[in-house]
């Protein structure tokens, strides 16, 4: 007993300083207002930014469903192709990565301004210019760029343990490309597709900095609010909690429908699918 | 050929710039249960996968029924599979993984029920419909792949190695039961083994490969009676195999001693490769054999004792059911029945010596050994 009680104290420890403490921090701002009465005031005023929460939740959803579409094949071709290939093929699917995250967002705003490289080049052959930064198309963009690489790799990583005599076996029976994905791939990869949805949505629908960048102010997500109460010029840390709160709950309310999809796959042995 | 159900011909295959078959042709008849032998890489499960459509030849052609069909995808050729490891779908249960072929085909659901439970029944897996294939042990497993194959009533069954991945016991009693499915569904089974047993057992015909060749066609009592060449002999079964002279039809010398036989064909004074099986040897006082040798060694086997003899420094191999210990001296006698003599070939000088011995094949029958090298070798196979 003794035994695995120490071995649980490093998780424990940690738990307690940086999950819940923190936490309960934003709880406790949430519920009061500035002078530390408890109050319902700050839950009220997020009626206000209903349409930021939907708007927000749709972008994100939008990215993420760009994101699965690109990255299912992507992540297929890496996890068929020889070992050697795979390493270097995920490599550069993460070399993007090891560049700065507001770099990489700055970059594409030099690429889509009016008088950008993109729009130079339509110049050239005599189209445009075309609007394209401080729209929503370019927060998703954005967000798409930034996040693939979360969707691809657990795609991959359940992908490649997709033993080949599988499809193989498919096709045998008669199946042609189409069939074999859905009937075998799809339901052999829902585990990956569950995680990449999770590990691109949640950064997805709370990012403050693309839209910010790209969206120049005119699209603004949860995350810019949030932001602003708490670094604007007058900032409110208790609507702010409140804020994130409600897009923590919303976030894992998502997240519950999605595991559930997950199980029904498991329990019905691949049935409805 | 009559009822010919497959013809290769000519059939080329490199992987990496490796030649993995070598100009093969092979025609199989309707209702024949034909066996691809060889050692790992000698390209049998190669040709297994450009008749199931999973390889495309470099040159040659592939006929089914007569009609080339080298452009066809593996859906829609008239042959099923059975993988090695058995490759059942993972996340369908037993009735699902069965019923599969015919879900993609759009059968009717009552259609489908009907056949999976024929299937099931014909394997002997019946109430096993809801479990899922990952708490089957590996025979059951393997009966679901048999089911899943069937159950799209195939012309061909490709069946790689099914059984390879069995312990003895149960590896002997699904031969049976295989080839008695094969008889009651009158289909034509294409049969891939390393192991010559099996081989043996279950074929009607037999074709023996090595270096992605055909080594010998035969039925199994041809390949085990008049092998072709050296590798053949020592392939399957075991044998001594000696060089030999020709002088005239039914007369054959070795050891420096004339041996009548029941060979001819072969020209004056020709140099042969000369094979007789352990079994056929008889052993008799030293002053009444042909020849006379030292035993090496002996090793009891069970149904006899293998015993090395030393006959002027070239080792035989010989089995019997008399014990004569390390270092007595023995005499054989050879019948002409005994003695088989084959033209020389590449292998000859390869096979056939015992000097050596170090129990090859029993280390090849370990299934265990076995898929680790498929493993490894993976696309040369």
């Amino acid at each position: 007993m003794m035994k695995s009680r120490s071995a649980a104290a490093p998780f424990g420890i940690w738990m307690t300083l940086f999950t819940i403490v923190p936490l309960g921090i934003v709880v406790w701002y949430a519920f009061t207002d500035k002078s530390g009465a408890f109050t319902f005031d700050n839950i009220r005023a997020i009626g206000d930014y209903a349409g930021t929460f939907l708007s927000s939740v749709a972008m994100g959803a939008i990215a993420t469903v760009i994101c699965l579409v690109l990255a299912y094949p992507l992540a297929f071709s890496i996890s068929r192709a020889s070992e050697r290939a795979q390493q270097t093929m995920v490599m550069i699917i993460m070399l993007p990565m090891w560049m700065n995250f507001l770099l990489r967002t700055y970059a594409w705003m030099s690429l889509l301004e009016n008088n950008g490289f993109i729009n130079q080049l339509l110049g050239l052959i005599g189209l445009g210019p075309v609007n394209m930064i401080n729209t929503s198309g370019a927060v998703v963009l954005g967000m798409v760029y930034n996040f693939l690489p979360f969707m691809v790799l657990p795609l991959y990583s359940v992908m490649v343990k997709i033993d080949v005599r599988v499809i193989e076996a498919a096709q045998d029976l008669g199946a042609n490309s189409l069939q074999v994905l859905r009937r075998v791939l799809l339901p052999l990869s829902v585990p990956g597709i569950v995680t990449g949805i999770t590990m691109v949505f949640v950064p997805a629908v709370s990012t403050f900095v693309i839209s910010k960048l790209l969206g120049g102010g005119k699209q603004m997500m949860i995350g810019d609010f949030i932001e602003m109460f708490f670094l604007g010029n007058a900032p409110n840390y208790n609507v702010g909690a409140a804020l994130s709160l409600v897009l923590m709950i919303l976030i894992l309310i998502c997240m519950g429908i999605m595991n559930l999809v997950d199980k029904d796959d498991e329990d019905g042995g691949g049935l409805m699918v | 050929m009559e009822n010919e159900i497959i013809r290769l011909q000519n059939i080329a295959v490199s992987f990496d710039g490796e030649r993995v078959l070598d100009d093969l042709s092979l025609s199989i008849r309707d209702g024949e249960f034909v066996t691809l032998l060889g050692p790992s890489g000698c390209g049998k499960t190669t040709t297994l996968r450009i008749i199931g459509g999973f390889v495309t030849p470099d040159a040659g052609d592939v006929f089914f029924d007569g009609k080339r069909v080298n452009d066809l995808p593996a859906h829609k050729r008239r042959v099923n599979t059975i993988f090695q490891r058995y490759a059942l779908f993972p996340h369908l249960n037993v009735y699902e993984n069965v019923a599969f072929g015919m879900r993609v085909q759009k059968k009717k659901n009552a259609e489908i029920r009907q056949t999976v439970e024929r299937m099931l029944e014909l394997v002997n897996l019946k109430g096993f419909e809801k479990r899922g294939v990952g708490t089957l042990s590996g025979g059951q497993q393997q009966r679901v792949a048999i089911a899943r194959a069937l159950a799209n009533n195939p012309s061909v069954l490709l069946l790689d190695e099914p059984l390879s991945a069995l312990d003895l016991k149960l590896r002997k009693d699904m031969q049976g039961e295989l080839k008695n499915i094969q008889k009651s569904l009158g289909i034509t089974f294409l049969y891939v083994t390393h192991d010559q047993e099996e081989a043996l057992s279950l074929s009607d015909t037999i074709v023996v490969m090595d270096g992605g060749r055909i080594q010998q066609i035969g039925s199994p009592q041809d390949i085990y009676n008049e092998p072709e060449n050296a590798f053949v002999a020592d392939f399957i079964g075991e044998s001594n195999i000696l060089d030999g002279i020709m002088h005239e039809d039914y007369l054959v010398e070795f050891f420096g001693r004339r041996f009548k036989c029941l060979d001819a064909g072969f020209g004056p004074r020709e140099p042969v490769d000369v094979v007789i099986r352990p079994e056929d040897i008889d052993i008799v006082e030293p002053e009444k054999g042909h020849l006379t040798g030292t035993v090496t060694s002996v090793t009891f086997k069970g149904v006899h004792y293998e015993t090395i003899v030393d006959f002027k420094g070239f080792k035989w191999m010989i089995q019997t059911t008399d014990f004569h210990g390390e270092g007595s001296v023995i005499g054989i006698v050879l019948n002409p029945e005994d003695i088989h003599i084959m033209k020389k070939s590449a292998y000859s000088g390869q096979f056939g010596d015992y000097s050596s011995y170090s129990e090859e094949f029993d280390e090849m029958a370990d299934p265990d050994i076995d898929l680790t090298q498929e493993d490894g070798g993976g696309e040369e196979e």
